[in-house]
This record gives structure tokens, C-alpha cells and sequence, in this order.
């Protein structure tokens, strides 16, 4: 048996880094449900698409030689979030825009229409093996060891890797946070948020609000499409319906609309996930994912940090 | 939006720069959509994966845009003698690459030949659009008349397809008679036929009541498991086993959708894409119980109502030597095409029949307004529930009978994409269409299995369908919502004109109207 403290610690960190990745994408969710009360049930392709490019970005760097992996890595993030926020864009434009003001559940079989339509095409485009990819950051940092009672050590350590996750999504929810709460840009989402119409107007360029939510939306899923693949190895054409589906759980759990409720979502999610593969079966942990979703709606609709939405008529 | 300066498209001015400009714009963004993700193709290498280019699939996208969007641009603005032009010549000239090989390699710019038909047949379409535009004054239309005329366009062809639903009947019925000795052609029926069976059934949720169900699959796979394991296990007949199957799933209906049913539309389509995936996930892992992910074999064929269908052996009756025909495998097949067309039917005869109970109401006046519903004393989750557990029900039916066809089930079957595709279907029919879904399921999946070679684009048409059935028409191909009951025939409050002639009392008694299923 592990020494317990040692164990719940490691599966803790675990836990940060996946949620890390939970949080980017869920905050995608959480803008635009905010923004025009819709799921986009593709943005896990959106997640998808961003980890594709990001291992073909990779492996065209390796081929020309730049293999200096901090500059490697900035050219990644840097091509892998303009080209997935075009993406996004092209998203909004094509498949939401025209169903704006329709029925919720026009605009929702759209998003799922486009979500299988998007897997497909990269599917057809990249073919549907998965792909490996070699490990880009190596090596670690030893936080604590102690004697096992069989007298071997358990060693805590935080890879360079994961503190690399750390640092870029805290740094990113920071930088996103200030363009919420202090540019025009997110003065113009928020009034959005609140009544559209009214911010309409007021002079508020509502089309053009919602397209760059959608690009911000997406340049973040793009990163945590980049983490998802330096941090697990391989990625496939599949990947982002699972992702996808348990980031939107993040963003319920936190509280729909909600900025940290997002990051506090996925954070939790990616933590429960870590502890009931450490502790229970690794089998059931996307059951466990999707009891939670469950219980969160039905006990707490508005989730953690969401506001309470009264249904008028 | 209305267009309040009351400007024609004629009179538009064409000013070539701005046009150019637009149809850069759009090159440019099909060449960062394209430059990554079709430019380089990953590729397995001894060893790893490497990349390699097709740079001339790019550049061929961006051209084909910037040519596109100019054409859609002038047609749009009331240029289409130009847009002819430009298009009659290169449609010609594509035709001519396509059907005589080996010329004109530029214009036939994708090594596949399906994309370059794609481009082909698009063309055309925009060519004949041009030259309708061109001979007929275009009207622009407001959102309103639009969805108007393309509703009363349904409702017309809802009609002629309710006239057609005998004759489709009675094909289906003839089918095997016509194919007996097609035994890939009666697989393709049996197939379709069980789709549209799940789409009738998905009909109650989704189209009757409003519910969107993303997880529809976990019933049918409930069905079948329940089915496979009575069958395997303790040896039950599949007539035996088809109500239980049937009660088992609307079982697992009724106790998922409890909890969850209050909730607004959208929460309930991805609580029930969970379910889906958690019920997959547990037979996945359910080693012991369901036979994970190794599924279940062996599962009995069924028996002509306790006769066997199995090859005559002596002093055994069986099915053949009971009417006295030649024994002949394909006749097992037929069996259970007949099998689930009388279970489809029944769905059928089952919806057309509710929909003029209370019940049926109730659900079709919680899809168009919960609170109005609430408010005059319908019990929006009972009601919901029963919807639910119904549209369960045949989806169980649905399931035994994908068992005992197969043979064999595992996990495999019933992934979330099955539930895309039977609520493509729904959607595509247009919500609450009976006619409708057998249409669709025609289309998106007896269309796929008779065009093998399209295989691999199956799935890629499939979503970019439901997108663009969506953006052209959100209620659906042949969505009409008409009232199943109203106050007044042939709509509306009565003219004071037409009073006297057909409705003597027009204020008194409520008189309905059936509607065509």
C-alpha cells in the first residue's frame, strides 16, 4: 500500500493538470452559452483541431531543425491559436450566425451536426490511426520522498512539464481575466451578456462581440489542445468528444456563464477524475465525470458560481 | 431583416474593387482554414509519424473560393448574366475533364474523383440557379414570408407524401417478393427498416413532446442486452423476451429521465449524452455481466411464433414443412424483415393513435409552451415522463431485434454517433413527420449502403446535412407544424363573411381536424 499522503498528493497534482485543460476549454463554453445562451457542442473539435495542429506544427519544426524546444513550443502555441481561432471564427460565421434568434434546439443540432462533420473531416484529412508523438519536456523536480514500509521510497515529484501547464494556464486565465473586466472588448461581452438588444443600441458591435468570443474561445481550447498532446502523447481525430463533453460538465459545475466558475470547474473535474482513477477503477472515472453532471443539475441547476436564471414567459 | 430602402437588386451597382475585396477575404480564410490541416498530412513512419505536403489541395481550395464566392456575389447582386458566363464554360469544361480522363488535368483539381463531382454538381446547381435568376424577376423575400412558403411547400408535400405512404406500404410489404434472391438487398431493408423504427420512436421525444435525447442509443442498447441475456442465459424465446426487453428499457427511461426531466432543453440533451455514455461505458466494463467489451454471441434467431425456421428434420415441425414450401435459407431473412416491419408499423399505428389521446396532446402543447401547459393544469413532468418512457419502450423493441439479428452485440454498437444519426434522422424528417422519417432514413442510410464507394464521406455528408438543413429550415425538411386540433378549420378566427356559409356556429362547439400522420 502507498504511503497515503504521498499518493493523494501526486494524484492531486494530476489532477491540477488535467484540470487545467478542463478549465481552458470550459471557459470557451461558458462565453459563448453567457454571451448567446447556446451549447457549442463543437468546441471539442474546436480542442481537437487545435492538438492537430499543434502535432503537425511540431513535426514540420522537427523537419526544419528548430528543435530548441522553448522556441519550438512558443511557435506551436503561437500557430496552433491563430490557426484554431480561424477555425472558431469560420464556426460562428458559417453555422451559428444565420441561426441566430431560431429555436435552442435548432442551434443545438447545428453545433452537434458540426461537431460530426469537423471529426470527420479530420479524419478523412488526417487519416484515423492515433498519433504518438515523442515526448517534447523531460525531466523533473522532486517536491518530497519518504520510506515505504517495504522499505523502498516514494518519490513526489512535479515534472517540468507540469509546472510548465501550471505557469501557462495561470497566466493565460489571468490575461483573459483582465480583457473580461478591463478593455472595451469585454465591457462590449458583458453588456452583450446582459441584453443584447440594449447593448445593440447603445453602439455596441454585437456580431463582431460575439465573433471575437468565439476566437477567444477557441485560442484557448487551441492550448489546451497543445497541453492535451505534450502531456498525454497521443492524440486521434476522437479525442475531443470526451474532452469536450466533460469540460462542458467543468463549465456547468462551475456555473454557466461564469469566468472562474469555469476554472473552478474544471479544476474540480480534473481533480475528481485523478482521485477516482487513483483510488477506485480507472474504468468508471468518465462515469464518475458524468454523475457529476447529473447531481450538479439536478441539486444545484445554476451550478457553484452561477447566478440563478428565473424562466419568464 | 427587411430591407427598408426598398432598393432592387438591378439597381445595385457593381463595383468590381469591393467585389474582389470580399472574395479575397474569403481566399484568405479558406487558406489559414486549409494551409495546416490540408497542407500537411501526418503520416506513419517506421518508428513514429512524419508529415508530408499537398500544397496544390490548398492552393486549389483557395481558387475554387475566391472563384465561388465572386459568382455568389454577383448572383446576389441581380448579376446573374455574368455569373452565367463565368459559370456555363467552366461547368462545360469540368464535364468534359470528368468523362474524358486524362485531359484538362487542372480542372479536375482533387485526386478523388468524388470531390471533383462535388464541385461538378454544385456548379450546375449554381449555373441553373443563375439562369432562373435570369429569366424570372427575383423577389426578395423577409424571413417570415420565406419560412411561410417553404412551410405551406411542406405542408404540400406532406400531403402527396401521405397519399404516397400506402404505396410505400405496400412496397415494403411486396419488397422480398421482388429481391427474394437478393439477399444484400433485403439486409439493406431490414437495416433501414430498423432505423426507421428508431426514428419513429425518437419521434414521441423528440418531435411529439420536445425533448431532445442525445442518449437515445442507451435504450436500444438496454433492449438488446436484456434480450441477448435472457436469450443466452436461460434460454427464453425471442416472443418471450420482446415485451420484457420492451419494459426493461422504458424501466431504464422512466428512472433516468426522473431526476433529470425538469430540466430547460439544452441541460436535458447533454444530461441524456451522458447517460448514453455512461450505460456504454458500464456494459463496457461490466466484464462478468454483459462480456465487456467482448460482447455477446451467440444470441438465437427468432422462431415463427414458436415454430422454428430452421431446416426441416424429421418428426420436428418447422415453419416449412408447416405451409408446405421448399426450405431455403433466405426465407430465415425474410422472416425477420416481415418481423420488423410489423414492429415499425406498430410504432407507427402506436404514435398516429396517441396523438389523439389526452396524452398525446398534453405532449405536443408542453412542446410548444411548458408554462401555458403548467398553468392550465397539465403535469409537465408525469406527462414528460411518459414520453419518455414510451419512446423508451420501442427503442427496447427496437434493440431485441438488432440482437436477434446480429447474432452478436457488444458495446461497439451503441456509441453516441448511432444516437446522432437516428436523431439526424428525426431532424432531417422534420420533427414530428411520420412520413418524414422513413424518408430520411431512406436517404441518410439507405443511400450510403447502395453507394459503397462514398463510404469514407458518409459520416463528413451526414453532419454537414444536419448543418445545412438547419441554417435552410430549423423545423426541419417537412416540419409542418399544424395544430393536430384547433378551435376553428382551416385556421384562423372565421371571417364574419364566412360565417354563414360552413360554419353556422362558428363561436360554439370546438370542431377538430385530424392531421395526416
Amino acid at each position: 500500500m502507498q504511503n497515503t499522503f504521498e499518493y493523494f498528493l501526486d494524484q492531486l497534482i494530476n489532477g491540477v493538470t488535467l484540470g487545467s485543460i478542463y478549465g481552458l476549454i470550459a471557459i470557451g463554453y461558458t462565453l459563448v452559452y453567457g454571451i448567446i445562451g447556446m451549447i457549442n457542442f463543437a468546441h471539442g473539435e474546436i480542442f481537437m483541431i487545435g492538438a492537430f495542429v499543434s502535432i503537425i506544427t511540431f513535426l514540420t519544426l522537427g523537419i526544419m531543425g528548430i528543435t530548441w524546444v522553448p522556441l519550438a513550443l512558443v511557435i506551436v502555441l503561437v500557430m496552433s491559436m491563430a490557426v484554431t481561432s480561424v477555425y472558431g471564427w469560420t464556426l460562428e460565421r458559417v453555422a451559428y450566425r444565420p441561426l441566430r434568434g431560431s429555436p435552442r434546439l435548432a442551434a443545438l443540432i447545428t453545433a452537434i451536426g458540426m461537431s460530426i462533420f469537423l471529426q470527420n473531416y479530420v479524419q478523412l484529412l488526417q487519416g484515423a490511426r492515433t498519433k504518438p508523438i515523442q515526448p517534447v519536456i523531460t525531466g523533473g523536480m522532486e517536491l518530497m520522498s519518504s520510506k515505504m514500509p517495504d522499505g523502498g521510497t516514494y518519490v513526489v515529484s512535479l515534472s517540468y512539464l507540469q509546472a510548465i501547464i501550471l505557469i501557462l494556464t495561470i497566466v493565460l486565465m489571468t490575461v483573459f481575466t483582465i480583457i473580461i473586466t478591463r478593455t472595451p472588448l469585454g465591457r462590449a461581452q458583458r453588456a452583450c451578456e446582459q441584453d443584447r438588444k440594449m447593448a445593440a443600441l447603445l453602439g455596441v458591435n454585437v456580431d463582431r462581440t460575439i465573433s471575437l468570443t468565439f476566437v477567444m474561445g477557441a485560442a484557448l481550447a487551441s492550448v489546451a489542445g497543445t497541453i492535451f498532446l505534450i502531456r498525454y502523447g497521443v492524440i486521434d481525430f476522437f479525442v475531443g468528444f470526451l474532452v469536450g463533453v466533460k469540460a462542458f460538465t467543468a463549465a456547468v459545475l462551475g456555473g454557466i456563464g461564469s469566468l472562474p466558475g469555469a476554472m473552478l470547474g474544471g479544476l474540480l473535474i480534473g481533480i475528481i477524475e485523478a482521485f477516482w482513477s487513483g483510488y477506485f477503477t480507472v474504468e468508471y472515472k468518465d462515469v464518475a465525470a458524468f454523475g457529476i453532471l447529473v447531481l450538479v443539475l439536478i441539486f444545484r441547476p445554476t451550478g457553484l458560481l452561477g447566478k440563478p436564471d428565473i424562466e419568464k414567459v | 431583416m427587411a430591407d427598408i430602402t426598398g432598393s432592387v437588386p438591378e439597381a445595385r451597382s457593381l463595383d468590381i474593387p469591393s467585389m474582389l475585396k470580399e472574395a479575397g477575404i474569403t481566399a484568405l480564410l479558406v487558406l489559414a482554414l486549409t494551409i495546416v490541416m490540408v497542407g500537411f498530412r501526418t503520416i506513419d513512419v517506421p518508428g513514429g509519424i512524419s508529415v508530408n505536403y499537398r500544397f496544390e489541395a490548398v492552393a486549389v481550395s483557395v481558387g475554387i473560393a475566391f472563384v465561388g464566392r465572386l459568382i455568389l456575389i454577383l448572383m446576389r447582386r441581380g448579376r446573374s448574366l455574368p455569373a452565367m458566363l463565368v459559370l456555363g464554360p467552366l461547368v462545360l469544361l469540368q464535364l468534359l475533364a470528368l468523362l474524358v480522363p486524362d485531359t484538362f488535368g487542372i480542372l479536375q483539381p482533387y485526386p478523388d474523383p468524388v470531390l471533383n463531382w462535388l464541385i461538378v454538381i454544385v456548379s450546375v446547381m449554381l449555373l441553373a440557379r443563375a439562369t432562373w435568376a435570369n429569366w424570372h424577376t427575383s423577389q426578395e423575400f423577409t424571413r417570415e414570408q420565406l419560412e411561410k412558403r417553404q412551410d405551406e411547400s411542406a405542408a404540400k408535400a406532406q400531403k402527396i407524401l401521405g397519399y404516397l405512404g400506402p404505396v410505400l406500404l405496400i412496397g415494403a410489404l411486396a419488397l422480398p417478393f421482388f429481391f427474394s434472391g437478393d439477399r444484400q438487398m433485403i439486409d439493406i431493408a431490414i437495416l433501414v427498416t430498423t432505423y426507421i423504427m428508431l426514428g419513429w420512436g425518437l419521434n414521441i421525444v423528440v418531435g411529439l413532446a420536445g425533448l431532445l435525447d442525445l442518449g437515445y442509443v442507451a435504450f436500444y442498447a438496454v433492449g438488446a442486452y436484456s434480450y441477448a441475456l435472457l436469450a443466452t442465459h436461460f434460454g427464453l424465446s425471442f416472443w418471450v423476451c420482446l415485451p420484457f426487453a420492451g419494459a426493461m428499457a422504458a424501466l431504464a427511461g422512466v428512472l433516468l429521465g426522473f431526476p433529470v426531466l425538469r430540466l430547460r432543453g439544452d441541460y436535458l440533451a447533454i444530461v441524456t449524452l451522458g447517460f448514453g455514455e455512461m450505460i456504454r461505458i458500464i456494459l463496457l466494463n461490466w466484464y462478468q455481466f454483459t462480456g465487456g467489451p467482448d460482447g455477446i454471441s451467440g444470441i438465437p434467431k427468432p422462431s415463427f411464433f414458436g415454430i422454428p425456421m430452421e431446416r426441416p428434420e424429421e418428426g420436428v415441425l418447422s415453419f416449412h414443412s408447416l405451409l408446405g414450401i421448399e426450405y431455403e435459407p433466405v426465407h430465415k431473412l425474410i422472416f425477420l424483415y416481415y418481423l420488423i416491419l410489423a414492429l415499425a408499423l406498430l410504432t407507427n399505428l402506436f404514435t398516429v393513435r396517441i396523438r389523439k389521446l389526452p396524452i398525446g396532446r398534453a405532449w405536443e402543447a408542453l412542446r410548444e409552451d411548458e408554462i401555458a401547459c403548467r398553468s392550465l393544469g397539465v403535469n409537465p413532468r408525469n406527462t414528460k415522463l411518459t414520453a419518455f418512457g414510451i419512446g423508451a419502450m420501442f427503442a427496447g423493441f427496437a434493440g431485441s431485434f438488432f440482437a436477434t439479428r446480429q447474432g452478436f452485440i457488444s458495446p461497439e454498437s451503441f456509441t453516441f454517433i448511432e444516437s446522432a444519426v437516428i436523431l439526424a434522422i428525426v431532424v432531417l424528417g422534420g420533427f414530428g413527420s411520420q412520413i418524414g422519417v422513413v424518408v430520411a432514413a431512406i436517404v441518410m442510410i439507405g443511400l450510403p449502403e447502395i453507394f459503397r464507394d462514398l463510404q469514407e464521406y458518409r459520416m463528413l455528408a451526414f453532419g454537414g446535412a444536419m448543418v445545412l438543413i438547419m441554417l435552410w429550415r430549423p423545423q426541419g425538411l417537412l416540419a409542418h407544424r399544424e395544430p393536430t386540433i384547433r378551435l376553428h378549420p382551416k385556421g384562423g378566427a372565421p371571417e364574419p363573411g364566412e360565417v354563414g356559409t360552413d360554419a353556422p356556429d362558428a363561436g360554439g362547439t370546438p370542431e377538430t381536424t385530424a392531421e395526416r400522420p
